[in-house]
């Protein structure tokens, strides 16, 4: 059991929640997860560890809510307790000089990025990031981002804050004008995938954080299993991180659509249960 | 000899296969009665008996097999405990006819002693009478940290705690009980029967702490520092092997610990009351011919599949299941695909697999194991079509853990080195034994490691120099 200490809604889908789990924070590393499960009917899912303190022993972790755990997840307040939280699991990020390193989030994955930026600046590295979403009131993390970059640029895909257009847009810019030493996305696939393409037509190195289906989280199932320059690796251990140039993206995308007409079928039911509820216990 | 006590051996009812192939309900049923005492009247009571010698953990089978037949099941059952811990369990999955009833006398001229059912018949007796948790002795302050919470991890700790010890059980995943929670199915291990086994290590006083990962979220210097002085590593054979041909990526195809994962301890099978999904196409196709390929191709049937197929590369003789299971994969539809092996999959434009291109084999010379080697035969290949793909071609150790524990002995599979006598291995107070040693292997074994390694902390703790590898 972990305890929600905080809960914050970052945007309408989007939500933070500070988590007691002391020893989870104690080992946690920057590019690390979590798994976790609300209920005993319920789903094991992973979530990035976003932030984390072992003096206070909490761990922060921020969801989009895109199905029925995330969102039974965004329905538990502070003091309720989350039933199972393991972690944390997968390898950390390389915390080392490399000089210029670009970071780029996207959507929920602007969460997952600060924690590697934070890590990179702290190495002593030149940090720039680029975080987008589709519009403005999806955005979230403006100020931490800022905090630990030397130079933070905005993008909606809408114009409605920042620049207009794709976080790549910006990307091309800098690796055109700038030396850039690496370049580090996590986000939806296909964005990884556009930010691998660029990176390497420029020789640039990426790492991106992968986010296939899991099951265990520790080596046991092979559901995560991803292609990695022809070769099969588990993300849940070998990973999440991996070097762009070389992943599979278009099979990643794929295998995430697995379970497409369940996701669909238990979340129908659930928004069904809920709208139920509504009308027993509303006015 | 009377013809009846040659023969006399009874079947095991069972549920009938239109009824069970639709459900996850347990499929034998158990021996009534008086069918088990007329059974138990069989036995000889050798004098010497070989079934003894046939069972992993020397139970002594004549003296509970006589106690049954008197009508004393209370004796019989503890008789049996004091060699194993848990006969529910065994009684259902031991492959006894490898084993006791392999040895058993009766067996050359005529019918084995239903040993293992037998077993089951009491185990069951004391489960519906509730078991009774024995008296505790006076507690040790002395603390030992048992990792994996299989029939190895489990068996250690109620020793232990048993002779006094604090024991902790540390566990990956959010449920104890190893691969008797999440790779075998209900269907054939009832799961209220390994909760009340784990109940029941609980009760001797042994803590188990779920959603430890350790190596992860503790490592063994940690739990060092916490005050542990001993270490039981059980963490069994959870790696799962690939075929590592072209296609195994598509959707559809899964490994058979993810496949049985997600049915057994996630609840797939309950779907969508349960929230973890699983898709079971028209077609399936099992690759393998071991116990697990076994439970993942009856799970496929009662998941919805119309056909399905198990693909070996050899024969049935081969086959490592135990013969039961394959009897009653086959009795339920099962189609053995024999002396054939997949060299690819083919997959549709969504990335789903759609047909498993395979060759024939026949056997060749005997291979390390003593079973001929299977080869190709060239120009034989032929396509299944499948919806469906189970790779059930085995497990190997997980390295998550013992890469994290320097200086640690493996061999050249990854297995660790331990002392089959004691379980100890090259670092002094690190004990380990179960699959993680072994390789897959059996319950039984797992339990007998599990046992041993119990007795071996206790006299390391008495006599901490005893170990000669650690002086
Ligand atoms: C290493 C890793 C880190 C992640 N970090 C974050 C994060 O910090 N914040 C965040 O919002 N999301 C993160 N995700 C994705 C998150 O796990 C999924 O959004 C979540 O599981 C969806 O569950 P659901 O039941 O709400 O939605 P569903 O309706 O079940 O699924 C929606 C989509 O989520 C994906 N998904 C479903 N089940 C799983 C599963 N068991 N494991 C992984 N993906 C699944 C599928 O691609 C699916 O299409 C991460 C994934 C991985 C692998
Ligand atoms: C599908 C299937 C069917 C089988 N059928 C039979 C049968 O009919 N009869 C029979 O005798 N045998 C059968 N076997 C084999 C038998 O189940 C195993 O030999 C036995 O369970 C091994 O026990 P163990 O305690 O060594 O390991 P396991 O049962 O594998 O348990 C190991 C435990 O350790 C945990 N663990 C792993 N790593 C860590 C870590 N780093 N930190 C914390 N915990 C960790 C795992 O999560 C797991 O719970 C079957 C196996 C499978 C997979
Ligand atoms: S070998 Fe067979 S007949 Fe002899 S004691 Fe054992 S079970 Fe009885
Ligand atoms: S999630 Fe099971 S092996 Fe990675």
């Amino acid at each position: 059991m972990a305890k929600i200490l905080k809960k914050e809604v970052l945007t309408p889908q989007m939500k933070l929640m500070v988590v007691e789990a002391p020893w989870v924070a104690k080992k946690a590393k920057p590019g690390q997860f979590v798994i976790l499960r609300v209920n005993e009917e319920g789903e094991r899912i992973p979530l990035t560890i976003a932030d984390f303190d072992p003096l206070l022993g909490t761990v922060t972790i921020i969801f989009q809510e895109v199905g029925k755990t995330t969102m039974m997840l965004g329905e538990l307040n502070e003091g309720d307790a989350i039933l199972d939280f393991v972690g944390p699991l997968g390898r950390e990020i390389e915390e080392k000089y490399f000089g210029h390193v670009v970071c780029v989030g996207g959507g929920v994955g602007i969460a997952p990025t600060y924690p590697k930026a934070k890590a990179l600046k702290a190495c002593g590295n030149r940090v720039t990031s680029i975080i987008g979403a589709r519009t403005a009131s999806l955005l979230f993390w403006e100020d931490k981002m800022r905090a630990v970059s030397d130079v933070l640029y905005v993008t909606t895909d809408d114009g409605t804050y920042g620049e207009k257009g794709f976080v790549t847009h910006v990307l091309g810019r800098i690796l055109r004008s700038e030396k850039v030493d690496l370049v580090v996305a996590v986000g939806p696939v296909m964005m990884m995938k556009m930010v691998s393409l660029l990176a390497k037509d420029h020789g640039v190195p990426v790492l991106v954080s992968l986010n296939p289906i899991m099951v265990d989280g520790t080596g046991m199932c092979g559901c995560c299993r991803v292609t990695v320059d022809g070769q099969c690796r588990f993300t849940c251990v070998d990973g999440p991180v991996f070097d762009g140039w070389k992943v599979d993206f278009d099979e990643l995308l794929k295998r995430q659509r697995t379970y497409l007409e369940e996701e669909r079928r238990a979340l129908d039911l659930y928004l069904a249960e809920k709208a139920k509820e509504e009308v027993t216990h509303g006015f | 000899m009377a013809s009846d006590r040659l023969f006399g051996r009874p079947k095991m009812p069972q549920r009938p296969v239109s009824e069970r192939v639709r459900d996850f309900f347990e499929v034998p049923l158990g021996l009534p009665e008086d069918v088990a005492i007329a059974e138990a009247r069989r036995c000889l009571q050798c004098k010497k008996p070989s079934c003894v010698k046939g069972c992993p953990v020397e139970i002594d089978i004549p003296g509970f097999v006589a106690l049954l037949a008197q009508g004393k099941f209370d004796e019989a059952i503890a008789k049996i405990k004091e060699k194993n811990s848990l006969p529910a369990i065994c009684g259902r999955v031991c492959p006894q006819e490898d084993q006791c009833e392999k040895e058993c006398v009766l067996g050359k001229k005529g019918q084995p002693i239903a040993i293992g059912y037998l077993e089951r018949f009491l185990a069951d007796y004391e489960r519906e009478k509730g078991v009774k948790t024995p008296p505790l002795p006076s507690p040790v302050p002395r603390k030992v940290a048992v990792i994996g919470s299989g029939p190895a991890g489990l068996t250690c700790a109620g020793e232990l705690a048993k002779m006094g010890y604090q024991v902790t059980i540390f566990e990956a995943l959010h449920a104890p009980g190893g691969v008797l929670i999440y790779g075998i199915p209900e269907f054939r291990l009832p799961k209220a029967i390994v909760r009340q086994e784990v109940e029941y290590v609980q009760s001797l006083g042994v803590e188990i702490q779920v959603n430890a990962v350790i190596g992860k979220t503790f490592t063994l210097d940690d739990l060092r520092d916490a005050g542990y002085e001993a270490f039981f590593i059980g963490t069994g054979a959870g790696l799962p092997y690939f075929l590592n041909i072209p296609g195994e990526n598509l959707n559809g195809i899964y490994s058979a610990n993810e496949f049985l994962t997600r049915s057994n301890l996630m609840k797939a099978y309950l779907f969508p009351r349960y929230d973890t999904p699983i898709k079971v196409g028209r077609r399936v196709a099992v690759i393998g011919g071991g116990n697990v390929a076994m439970d993942a191709a009856r799970t496929a049937l009662r998941l919805g599949a119309e056909e399905v197929c198990l693909v070996y590369r050899r024969t049935k003789k081969e086959m490592p299941a135990r013969i039961e299971e394959v009897e009653r994969a086959e009795e339920e539809g099962v189609n053995c695909i024999i002396l054939t092996t997949p060299v690819r999959f083919i997959g549709n434009e969504n990335g789903w697999v759609t047909g498993m291109e395979c060759i024939q084999m026949e056997l060749g010379e005997p291979d390390e194991s003593g079973r001929r080697r299977p080869v190709p035969v060239p120009g034989s290949e032929f396509v299944i079509p499948v919806d469906t793909v189970v790779v059930a071609i085995g497990q190997g150790p997980n390295p998550l853990l013992l890469q994290t524990i320097k200086g640690l002995a493996l061999n050249k599979r990854g297995y660790i080195v331990a002392d089959p006598e004691t379980g100890a291995t090259n670092l002094r107070g690190v004990f380990a034994g179960g699959d993680i040693v072994t390789g897959a292997a059996t319950v039984i074994s797992a339990m007998g490691a599990g046992k041993r390694a119990a007795r071996a902390i206790d006299r390391f703790f008495k006599d901490p120099d005893s170990f000669p590898q650690w002086r």
